[in-house]
This record gives C-alpha cells, structure tokens and sequence, in this order.
C-alpha cells in the first residue's frame, strides 16, 4: 500500500493514498467537524462544514472529498475556518424546525451535537421552515421533510448502497427536498422498509414509525398475556446505548429488562431461526438431492429482501424459500403451540418481537399467512432503538441487571446456529452445518465457514457434502445481490448447471447487526465488533447446530411432527408474488 | 452570369426577432421583381453585433451597412442600391457620417474591435460549409491530422497562452495535457455551450453565427486527446443555435469531415448534442457532465478533474464555445501570432454581450487589455440619454460592479479579479445613475436563488438569505448589522459553497457593497433610494404651486389614486399609490416631484 505523508496543524500525519483527510485528521487526534459525510458512503460534499485550509491553495477544501496527498500542508482549525462553519451551522438551523423536545433524534442527532460543540447561542438569520406533510404511508419508516437537511445520506444509501432508488432529490434550490421519485408516497414506491435510510440520517427527518404505545397499552392490560422475543442481533448492540462497547452480549440483561417491563413470556428468535434451518435445510435436501424445486434455494428470512425480490426480481419466486423468518414462526407458535400448553386464548395474547429491523414492522402484516394463528401472529414488533427508549423511560437501571437471567422455555433455548442468524453469512452457515449433517449423518469437520464471513458484498464458496459439491453464495447490502442474481439469470438462458445451489440475501449490510433498526452510528468498525459479539455467542453455545436443540427436537416430537409436515406448512410457511415496483 | 452584388441580412437571433426573417424573403421577392437575381444574392448569416439596431444588412463589395431596415425597406433598397448604384441614405448605419465614411471604414467601434471568435459572425451563411471552407475553414483541422503531432498541437496551445473563456481562465493547454495524458480507453470531447448569465448570449451567436468553427475545433480536440466522441451540451432555449449546429454536423459528415476515416487519416470522431433544460448550474462543468449523463444537475467536488474523470467517468476535455472557436485560429497561424494579440498574461481577444443603458448594444470582440472606457465610450457609444455613468457589471450574477473610478481598468483575468469581479463568460452590464445598487444586488441574489441546484448549504440557503436581507434594505427596514450579516454570509459562500455558482453568487452585493457602502446606508439610515427605484422607499407628489390642474395624472393613473377638481391641483391618496411613475412621466409641467 502507497503511504503519503503530510502534516496537519504541524503535527506529522502518514496515511495510505486515497484515505481523505478527514479520517488522516482523526490519526493525529484531530475532529474536523462534518455533518453530510458518512463513512459508508461516497463523500456527498453538500454541507461544507468540514472546510479546511491546504497550503498554496486559494480555496478551501472539503476535508471529507479531498484525498490526503504527499506534502500537504493542512491547517483544520482557525478563527477564519471557525467563523465559516458557524456561519454554515447558523444557516442550517435556520431551516431547521426548534422543536428538539418532541423529536426522535432528541439527544441523538448530528445537527444537535454541532450546534452544542459550536456553542450556537443566537439565531441571527431567523427562521424559514417549509411546510412539507409527513409521509407515513409504510407504517414502518416517517419521512419528515421539514427537518431534512439535505445532505443526501438517505437518497444515496437507498440508491448506491441498497439499489432500490425509493428516494430521491425532488424539485431545486431552495425547494429541493428528499421524496420518492415522481412524488408518490413511499409506500406507493419501490421502498422496501430497510430502513437503511432512518439508520444513516443525521436528523429526525426519516426514523421508524413507533409502536412503543401500543406495548404499553398492552402491557398494562391485565387482560393480554404479553409475550416477547428478540432477535439475535439486538443482543450484541441494545447495550451500545446504555454505554457498553458494540458487541458486548447482553442476553441475560435483556431478558431482565423485558420482564420488568412487564412481560409474561421472554422468547428468543434465536429458537425461531433454530426452527428456521430445520424447514429450510429440509427444503434444500428436498431441492439438492431430491429435485423436488428448483435451485438455487435462496433464503426468505428478511423481509426487505422478500419484497424487494416480488417487485424486483420476481423471476426467483420459485427459489425462494417457503419458510417464514424465524420471528414470524415464534410467533405462529406463541399462539398455537405456547398457548395450548398453557392454557390460553390465543386471543388474549400479545405478542411482541424486538428486532433489529424496520422491515418487521411491515413483515407481520404482509399477507394472510402471518395470521396463521388465526390471530396476528406477532402483534408489534419493536425496533432495538424503541427498546433502549422504553427500558430508558420505565426507570430500569440496565447496566446494573443481572447478567444470568434465563430465557423462557418452549420457544426459547437456542443452539449457536440459531445467533449467527443475526450476521451475514450466519443462514448459510446455519443451514449448511445441519444440511451436512441431513445428508451425511455427520458433523461438519469445522463448524466455521469462514469464507462466508466478513463484509465483502458478495461471498462464495464451494463444500463437499456426501460426495457432492454444494455451491453457495451470500450477499448482503441489497445493491450486492443483482451480481448474484445476474450470474443465475445468465446460466439459466445459457442452459447451463446453476452456478450456486444455496444463496443466502441479507438486505443491510453486515447483515441484521447492521439492521436499520439498531442504535445509530454504525460504521464498519462497529459491524464487525457487532458481529465478533454474535460469534462469541455461537462460539459458547452447548449445541452448535439447529437440530442439535433439544427444544427444537421436542417441538417435532410433541407438536409439528417433522420438518415440511402439514402442520409446519400451515404454520410456518408462506408464498411469494410479483408486486408492482410503483403501486402508483 | 456571375454575382455582382451580396446582400448579407443578419441572421442573429435578436435581428430575426425584429422582423428578419420577413425582411429577408421581401429582399428576394424584390429582387426577382427587379430581374436581378442572377447577379444578386441574398445571404443570411449570423450575428453582426449590432443588436441595438438590427435588423442589419450588409450590402458587397461597396460595404454599405443598413440598420433598423424594416421588410417594407427591402424595395428601396433592391430599386435604388442595387439597381441604380444609390445607397439609401435614411437606411444608412449612422446618418451622422458621411456616405463615404460609412463605406470605407467599419461602423462606430468597429475600429477597436479585434475579431477571431468572431471571425465568420455576420460574414458568412452559417448553414453553408462551403462558405466556411472558403474563409479558410477546416484548414486547421487538415493540418493537425496531416503535419502535427497530439504533442505539437499541445505545444502551440501552449505558446498562445488561451485561457478558458468560461470564466476561471483556466489555461486550456493543461486541460488538454492532462486529457492527453490520462490513460483510458475511452475519451470524450465536451463543448460547454450552456450559457446562461442573464444578458449574455456571446456563445449563442457564435454557435448560431459559425457552428463549424466549434466542430473543427472539438475534433482537433479529440484528435489531440485521443477521443472519438464529441458532445455539445446547449440550452434547449437556443433553437436557432441547436438548428445551425445540426445543419453544420450534417454537413461536415457528408463531407468526411466528421465520422469515420476523417480526411482519409483513419481517425474517426463524431459528435452528438445534448440539450440542456436551462438549469444555470449546468454551465459549471461537473453538473453540466451529470447532466449530459441524464442525471440532476449538480456538481460534485474536484478533484477528480473532469480531465481524469469526466463524462462516464473517463478523461474529458471539456471548454467553452468561445474557448473552441479560438482554436483553429490558433493552429493556422500558430501560437506565437495569438500570443501577440491582448496582453502577456491574458492573450487573445474576448467577447462581450455589451447590454444595459448604453448607446450601442450588442456583440463585441476585443484585444485583452482593452479598457473599460474604451469599450463602453469608444465602442458602446457611451451612456444612453446623455446620462451619468454609474457603474458596470461583469460576469453577471457572479461578477462585481466596477466603478467610474476603475474605468481605465484595462480588462483581463487578473485586472477584473483584483477590483472584486470576475471575467464571467462576457455579460457587461452597463448602469446609469437612475440604477439603484442595492436593488441590482438583490436582482442578482434573486436570479441566484432560483438557480442555485440545492445541493450545498451555503449556497442554497446563503442565496435566500442575502436575498431575504437585501429585501428588507429595499424597503427601508434593513439594520446596519444586516450589512454584516450580508458579510458574514457571503464570505462563508464564498470560502465554503461546493461550485462556482455559489462560490461567486455574493459577489454582486459584496462588490455594491464595497463601492456603494453610501447608497445602502442611504436605504438604511434614511430610508431613502438615492436612484428613486426601491418603490417602498420613494414617494410621488404633486406641488399645488406648478399643478394647473390639466388632470392628465390622473387620467394616466392606473389605479385611479390621484384626486383633484380641473384647473385645481390635484393630490395624490399615498395609500393606494403603487409608484409606478406614470403621474411623473405625464406632467408637462414639471409639478410631480419623486423624493
């Protein structure tokens, strides 16, 4: 790797070619402030605080777009530099709405955290909102576009990261403004509810609509047996908000938080992906060694990715599997299986999942099937940021629960292939460590399967399993997936052997540790400490393998007899259809 | 029986306006009535630069000029001229000289213009190659592909020291270098053609007037550089200018001089024009190259410069149309000569939209260095109406004001930057004493609002406000501390907007700001209007001493506010009154007074 040297504010700096000087800056200790950069993302250049001063050059450079380059000299902070991003910070806020108090992002957000660092006291160029509706057609995601600050975040996340072009910049000037294209609203657009969008907003201008009243309400109703799950990424992640480092497992607290919320019942989506590898890895045997459908299989578990495939790529409708992601399974259990065994009325069930995703929101009520129950079978389901508001404001002292507290048994003991769910490549691995054993009767010779591990968009692999080469591909961040697709799609019209017969699709990158619903802030960095967190899980667990759970075993034994029965076909099956790009 | 006589009819797009279109069919009809078209020909070509008068014609080999010539005109001049060898003395350019005058020597300031941009404008019939063949057209493009080197056509641009004509100045040799030397397997050509500074139209009618000349240009440019694709970004409001450039692309393909195996050299380029929605940002190069990509346009930072990534992110030459149509000048009579005209550090001519309240409106080309007296006295005329100068603007919405003080300013880059304005594309504005300063910095901070693209901060909401406070000075209810807040603001754009637009979109008030400081006090501290053109400032009154009560004011008034008995003074009810002026422009006997 190339290195150049420089100095910024005297001090030596020595960097790779390419790195900008706003992350050279950081080596030395030095914060130059920004507002529109984000490092997940091209720099955007639109909001010119992170101006600074290159020797020899008459203008300033933005910090965030200019490259750091051999022998420059970088002056980041002075009076002049000062007075120019107050005078940016100052203009801002003065299209910026005051109302912080009643705002999601109310302690959270970046435009606040700058305007406290500048010590902005005074509102010399007034005020000028502009009086734009909310759009909350999704039910998952609120676009406010009054708060919107333009600085292109959302539109290019949605755009280059995610492929699904449901934002976009509308109108000009002054009157520029952040809205699906051709003005429908987003749930007419092509948006998929990744939320992507809400997780890289440096304001409250896009955020997830929120369901914390209506848990509440049922919390207090004496009436609802209130019964909750969480997702395997919320674990590693909820605590960052609570002062703990990203990654740091937090099972055990966040099962004490939940029951002193209120809750009757604490379950693990852990046990619903467990459920999920054994109709999922059945249905790939049935597809690999049987013929019974057609390969690739590709994985169903994320919502985002399910509705961006009926209205992108509906050509795979047939690939995809049936399964239902594990929430909606523990779900359809909770008031079918749980509810017979314990003696309740369905009815008076008030199921809630805390995932780390805004999709879910749109998920529990995307067809007929997820009130297999004949209830709905999740009621609400929570975001992890809702969860951190609520633990917050019902007074509980979450650094200071105790750590060992035990999940609800029936849907809740999980083995480690149920947790790497959470991460990239996790589905794949999970399936795949019991696929093998469905096929050979045998463990994995290693249970790692690290090439399908890390951030690299797209991963690939090849294994033998009973003498046969399985081939498989995993890509997150939905912009990834068209590579795939396309590789299947030329082999299909070629006539040729499918390149992959196993394709796991996680729409966020880092897969659901990097969901749009988990605390702000992420960066790779903290997607991979996420991950490392998820590991560790899987890594300490008694059984690292989905069939290996004795819950799982009891569940067949006692209730849906075999993987891909009918009763598992009522309960924990769905289908797919072509829906429109633009309901509109 | 061959020619005798040419009839050169402008065919600018301000001359067409004005009836030129009907004034060139009526020259025809009559002089088949006359029987004279054997040896007459009537040729329409581009811009003479005399917009002020049009519609103009141009009468060889004798070099009588007509101006104002209206189609009803076209019989005498075809009976008496033509047929009788009698120029028609009324028609003549400028009745104040002699016949003789008029005939030998170019009109008023022609003798201080200098034409290579505009060599072929008002000379030759744009939508005919050959006509530009003949003045020495693709000559230069022969000679590149034959005798020079990608190395020696860098080399002579070089020597003649051209700078963009954009605006910045960039020196054009190293943009081509750089585009050379850029490693790809494909490169573009750009001609940027989007001009859009209110007042200017020098690219329009050079377009309009010599398309060919920016197409041989654009393929010396791809021959230097190694691209094969061309393309001619311009505004789809310049129908005219887009008709001639498709005429002249047609041409020069069947010719050979476009397409494949250009001249037999086995180099093939060929360009394609793009149409712009009239967005000003697109002139800026980066929102103008996401623009021609068909997406939004809007810049995006440098670098990387559009000569290692630029149109589909491959190497991109990209200039201006003034920039182009100095180059095949430039490789015929090479470097050195070009270098030679203008002054050291800006060689080369420029040219100027010369507009506002001056004698002689319309296009004109001068040498670099040439001051700004001389243009606005020498070649414009001086002010209209025998009124007092007051000042003029350069560079239109980005530029700056430049004072009586400043007038022996000689102009180039550099002489321009230094007193707070800049060289723009060429707009040149000229304000008389009736102009109010403040109110031409909110005309600007306005048009800049509308036209900034949203993208940056500091420019899409710094536009609004300096606008919103230049409102409140026009209308008396600016404070001394919005003057430093105007400073606070502009200067941040200034340091901190992403593009030119925004950069230079406070210049305008900063510059009045600077050499008019009395004229927004005034507003301020008086609330008064020195120029009596902020209407919120100004009141009309009738002094009952003069008024004799004719009742003519208040028959003109339009919204019927003026009150009075005939052969009383009359009065003016203040509350309705909209100061338009009409009462003041009515009185025959001086009683209206403006304060």
């Amino acid at each position: 790797m190339k290195m150049v040297k420089l100095t910024i504010n005297g001090l030596p700096v020595e960097v790779p070619e390419g790195v900008n000087i706003l992350n050279a800056a950081r080596q030395v200790q030095v914060k130059i402030p920004s507002l529109c950069y984000h490092p997940d993302l091209p720099p955007w250049a639109a909001c010119g605080i992170c101006v600074v001063k290159v020797k020899g050059l008459n203008k300033l450079v933005r910090a965030c777009a200019a490259p750091a380059a051999e022998g420059q000299e970088i002056i980041t902070h002075d009076s002049e530099l000062f007075a120019i991003r107050r005078t940016i910070i100052e203009l801002i806020l003065s299209t910026h709405p005051d109302d912080c108090l009643q705002c999601p992002r109310n302690q959270n957000c970046e435009l606040q955290r700058l305007a406290a660092e500048f010590g902005i006291r005074e509102a010399p160029y007034g005020k000028r909102l502009r009086d734009l509706p909310e759009d909350d057609t999704t039910g998952s995601l609120v676009l406010n576009p009054e708060k919107c600050i333009l600085c292109g975040r959302c539109a290019a996340v949605c755009q280059d990261m995610q492929g699904v072009w449901a934002l976009e910049f509308i109108g000009r000037g002054e009157n520029t403004r952040i809205a699906p294209a051709a003005d429908v609203t987003l749930n007419e657009s092509p948006c998929i509810k990744c939320g992507q969008c809400s997780a890289h907003c440096p304001v409250g201008a896009i955020y997830e609509h929120s369901h914390a009243r209506e848990v509440y309400a049922a919390l207090q109703n004496p009436a609802k047996h209130c019964v909750v799950q969480i997702a395997p990424a919320v674990r590693v992640a909820l605590g960052e908000d609570f002062g703990y480092p990203p990654g740091t497992l937090l099972t055990g607290k966040i099962y004490a938080a939940l029951r002193r919320l209120g809750f009757d019942a604490v379950f693990d989506t852990n046990f619903g992906a467990d459920l999920t590898i054994m109709e999922e890895g059945t249905e790939f045997v049935e597809r690999f060694v049987h013929g019974k459908g057609e390969l690739p299989l590709i994985t169903s578990c994320c919502p985002s990715w399910t509705d961006y495939m009926e209205k992108f790529a509906p050509d795979f409708i047939h690939n995809f599997s049936t399964a239902k992601s594990p929430h909606a399974m523990v779900g359809a259990l909770t008031k079918t299986y749980y509810a017979e065994k314990m003696g309740l009325d369905p009815k008076d069930i008030f199921m809630v999942s805390i995932m780390p995703c805004t999709a879910k929101k749109f998920e529990i009520q995307r067809s007929a099937e997820m009130s297999s129950s004949g209830q709905q079978d999740i009621d609400i389901s929570l975001t992890t940021r809702e969860l951190c508001r609520m633990i917050k404001s019902a007074g509980i002292d979450f650094r200071n629960l105790p750590e060992d507290e035990r999940v609800d048994s029936l849907l809740g003991e999980y083995s480690g292939a149920g947790t790497i769910f959470g991460v990239t490549g996790g589905v794949m691995e999970a399936a795949l460590r019991t696929a093998h054993w469905a096929l050979t009767k045998e463990r994995l010779p290693s249970m790692e399967l690290k090439e399908i591990r890390g951030l690299d968009g797209v991963k690939e692999a090849t294994l033998q399993v009973a003498g046969k080469e399985v081939r498989v591909a995993v890509a997150h961040c939905m912009g990834n997936i068209e590579t795939v697709l396309d590789r299947v799609r030329a082999a299909r019209a070629a006539g040729k052997e499918t390149p992959y017969h196993f394709i796991e699709v996680m729409a966020c990158r880092g897969g659901c540790v990097g969901g749009g619903g988990q605390p702000y802030g992420a960066t790779d960095k903290i997607r991979r400490q996420r991950a490392a967190g998820i590991y560790r899980d899987d890594e300490k667990s008694a059984q690292r393998c989905s069939h290996e759970n004795p819950m799982i075993q009891k569940l067949y034994a006692d209730y849906l007899g075999a993987p891909l029965s009918k009763k598992s076909h009522q309960l924990l099956h769905t289908h797919y259809q072509q829906r429109k790009v633009y309901k509109r | 029986m061959a020619i005798k006589t040419y009839l050169l009819v402008c065919g600018g797009a301000e001359c067409k306006n004005a009836h030129g279109t009907e004034l060139h069919q009526a020259l025809q009809k009559e002089i088949a009535n006359e029987g004279v078209q054997a040896e007459t020909q009537v040729v329409r070509t581009g811009c003479f630069g005399l917009c002020a008068q049009g519609p103009i014609v141009k009468v060889l080999p004798d070099g009588t000029l007509y101006a104002n010539v209206k189609p009803g005109d076209a019989r005498e001049i075809v009976v008496e001229h033509i047929a009788k060898g009698q120029p028609v003395q009324r028609l003549l350019y400028n009745p104040a000289k002699s016949q003789e005058t008029i005939r030998l020597a170019e009109p008023t300031g022609y003798h201080k213009q200098f034409r290579i941009v505009l060599r072929n404008c008002g000379v030759i019939d744009p939508e005919k190659i050959e006509d530009y063949i003949a003045r020495d057209g693709y000559a230069a493009l022969a000679k590149v592909l034959t005798e020079m080197t990608p190395d020696r056509v860098v080399e002579e641009l070089r020597k003649s020291g051209l700078r963009g004509r954009g605006g910045a100045g960039f020196p054009t040799w190293l943009k081509w270098k750089f585009t050379k030397d850029a490693a790809s397997d494909e490169k573009y050509v750009v001609c940027n053609a989007d001009e859009g500074d209110p007042g200017a139209y020098m690219d329009r009618s050079t377009v309009e007037g010599d398309p060919h000349s920016i197409l041989e240009a654009m393929t010396i440019a791809g021959w230097t550089v190694g691209a094969q694709h061309g393309v001619v970004y311009i505004r789809a409001e310049y129908p005219l200018a887009i008709a001639h450039l498709e005429t002249a692309l047609k041409q020069s393909r069947e010719y050979g001089l476009l397409g494949k195996n250009i001249l037999g050299t086995g180099f093939d380029f060929d360009i394609e024009i793009r149409l712009g929605a009239g967005a000003f940002v697109c002139g800026e190069e980066t929102a103008l190259l996401a623009s021609a990509m068909g997406e939004r346009g809007m810049p995006i930072p440098r670098p990387p410069f559009p000569a290692v990534s630029g149109l589909w992110q491959k190497p991109t030459v990209i200039n201006n149309v003034e920039t182009y149509a100095n180059i095949p000048v430039i490789m015929l009579r090479g470097g050195d000569w070009f270098a030679k005209v203008g002054t050291p550090k800006s060689p080369g001519t420029k040219v100027f939209a010369l507009t506002g309240k001056i004698n002689n409106s319309g296009l004109i080309e001068v040498p670099m260095g040439t001051t700004l007296r001389e243009i606005i006295y020498d070649i414009g005329g001086g002010i209209r109406g025998g009124k007092k100068f007051k000042a003029v603007q350069t560079g239109g919405p980005s530029g700056g004001v430049i004072t009586a003080a400043d007038l022996n300013t000689p102009i180039d880059y550099e002489h321009l930057q230094a007193l707070g304005s800049i060289m723009g594309s060429g707009g040149m504005i000229v304000m008389d004493e009736d102009d109010c300063m403040v109110d031409v910095a909110r005309f600007y901070q306005e048009f800049c609002v509308d036209e900034s693209c949203g993208k940056c901060a500091p420019c899409r909401i710094g536009t609004r406000t300096l606008l919103n406070l230049l409102e409140q000075i026009t209308v008396g209810k600016g404070t001394m501390e919005d003057l430093a807040k105007i400073k606070e603001v502009g200067t941040a754009m200034q340091k901190a907007a992403l593009c030119g637009l925004g950069q230079t979109a406070p210049n305008p008030v900063l510059s009045t700001m600077t050499y008019f400081a009395d004229e927004y006090e005034a507003h301020i501290r008086d609330h008064r209007c020195p120029a009596g053109k902020c209407k919120a400032l100004v009141t009309y009154t009738i002094d009952p001493e003069k008024c004799i009560g004719c009742t003519l004011c208040a028959r003109r008034c339009p919204v019927n506010t003026i009150r009075g008995e005939r052969q009383k003074p009359h009065v003016i009810i203040q509350d309705n009154c909209i100061k338009c002026g009409e009462c003041l422009h009515a009185c025959k006997f001086g009683a209206v007074s403006r304060k």
